[in-house]
């Protein structure tokens, strides 16, 4: 197999005038898509830009369009997403792009927090550590959410998030959900009226790419679901008081 | 933008069940004046409406009838599926009732149309 060459193609956007796009990579066993990228940058072309640190799937910051659909790439084998042999390797879509597969993710990480994506507490470090019921069903709810790393696969997945630029987005969305369920944040009010301004979870269309997506398989989808429901019912508590 | 070219990302069950429950939604929004106006004749023009009405037996007009109750039936469906998927809080995969739903719209539709045949 190692004789074999893959033809991969970088989407370099409308600036890549002159710079080469196509590239001749070396097949190996157990060959990633980051591994491809990073093969091409040390042995091909250097001033070719991405982004990675931890390579084992923890840290979110790889993710990248691997042949249309996004991914992170650390731990998806290109043989996965040949198409024949070659594939097309682009930058996450829905986000500025830098340079070459490196986006800016300002905006990603900005909706993070305009979601309330923030610990709320309550109480002081002299009080003692609050005790967490693993069973009950609101942590059950939150510890679905928990696992996201931010590599923001989601958000570029999703076609909401293409049409409104205000949309805060799978991610932040699904934070905004584990936090209202978590016994330890005291933000609720704050939560529910963030996520349901204009840029909130009922301008989703349950499209279901988000979830279709997860590299974690977590489901953003129903997470904004639980958004749509407490919302409402906020709303119609506060319009009887 | 080459951005938007070549997005395979929409070629999973949910998004074709939301695509599918739009368009089914708009050609329905079309349909309606023209039905509206169909059935306005019974009260202006009874015997305009009569001869509307003999239409129907041509072959042409079935067809396009088995394609309306199928926008029905799936517009229904899909909008039972989404109303249960957000305000039931269920988790299981609603791939499976999206893909149930468009079967049953499916299903009454060709039984509608294999009446009208």
């Amino acid at each position: 197999m190692a004789a074999e060459a893959l033809k991969i193609t970088i989407d370099r956007g409308p600036n890549a005038q002159g710079l080469q796009t196509e590239f001749e990579v070396p097949a190996q066993d157990n060959q990633t898509v980051l591994d491809v990228v990073s093969w091409i940058q040390q042995n091909a072309d250097p001033t070719l830009s991405y982004r990675f640190a931890c390579r084992v799937g923890m840290c979110g910051s790889c993710a990248m369009m691997v042949g249309g659909v996004p991914r992170w790439t650390c731990r998806t084998h290109i043989s996965k997403v040949l198409d024949g042999n070659a594939v097309t390797i682009g930058p996450l879509r829905n986000l500025p792009v830098i340079k070459d597969l490196a986006v800016d993710m300002d905006p990603f990480f900005d909706k993070w927090v305009a979601a309330e994506g923030v610990h709320h507490g309550g109480l002081t470090r002299d009080d003692p550590i609050a005790v967490v019921d693993e069973t009950a069903p609101a942590r059950v709810e939150a510890n679905a959410g928990i696992e996201c790393i931010n590599c923001s696969v989601c958000y570029a997945a999703c076609d909401t998030v293409t049409g409104n630029a205000d949309y805060l987005g799978p991610a932040a969305l699904q934070r905004a959900w584990t936090l209202l369920n978590d016994a330890k944040d005291e933000g609720r009010v704050a939560i529910l009226d963030a996520v349901s301004g204009n840029g909130g979870c009922h301008n989703c269309h349950s499209m279901g790419s988000c979830t279709a997506y997860c590299p974690n398989d977590l489901d953003p989808m129903s997470a904004i679901a639980g958004l749509k429901r407490e919302t409402a019912k906020s709303f119609f508590k506060r319009g009887r008081r | 933008m080459s951005m938007t070219k070549g997005i395979t990302s929409r070629a999973h069950p949910l998004w074709l069940a939301y695509i599918l429950h739009r368009v089914s939604g708009l050609a329905l929004a079309l349909f309606l004046p023209l039905h509206f106006w169909v059935l306005a004749m019974a009260v202006s023009d009874p015997a305009r409406l009569d001869g509307f009405l003999h239409l129907t037996e041509a072959a042409v007009v079935k067809v396009a009838e088995f394609g309306l109750v199928f926008l029905l039936a799936v517009h229904m469906f899909g909008g039972l599926r989404l109303m249960a998927m957000e305000w039931l809080p269920w988790t299981p995969p609603q791939k499976t009732l999206a893909a149930a739903a468009t079967a049953v719209s499916f299903l009454i539709a060709v039984l509608f149309f294999m009446k009208a045949i």
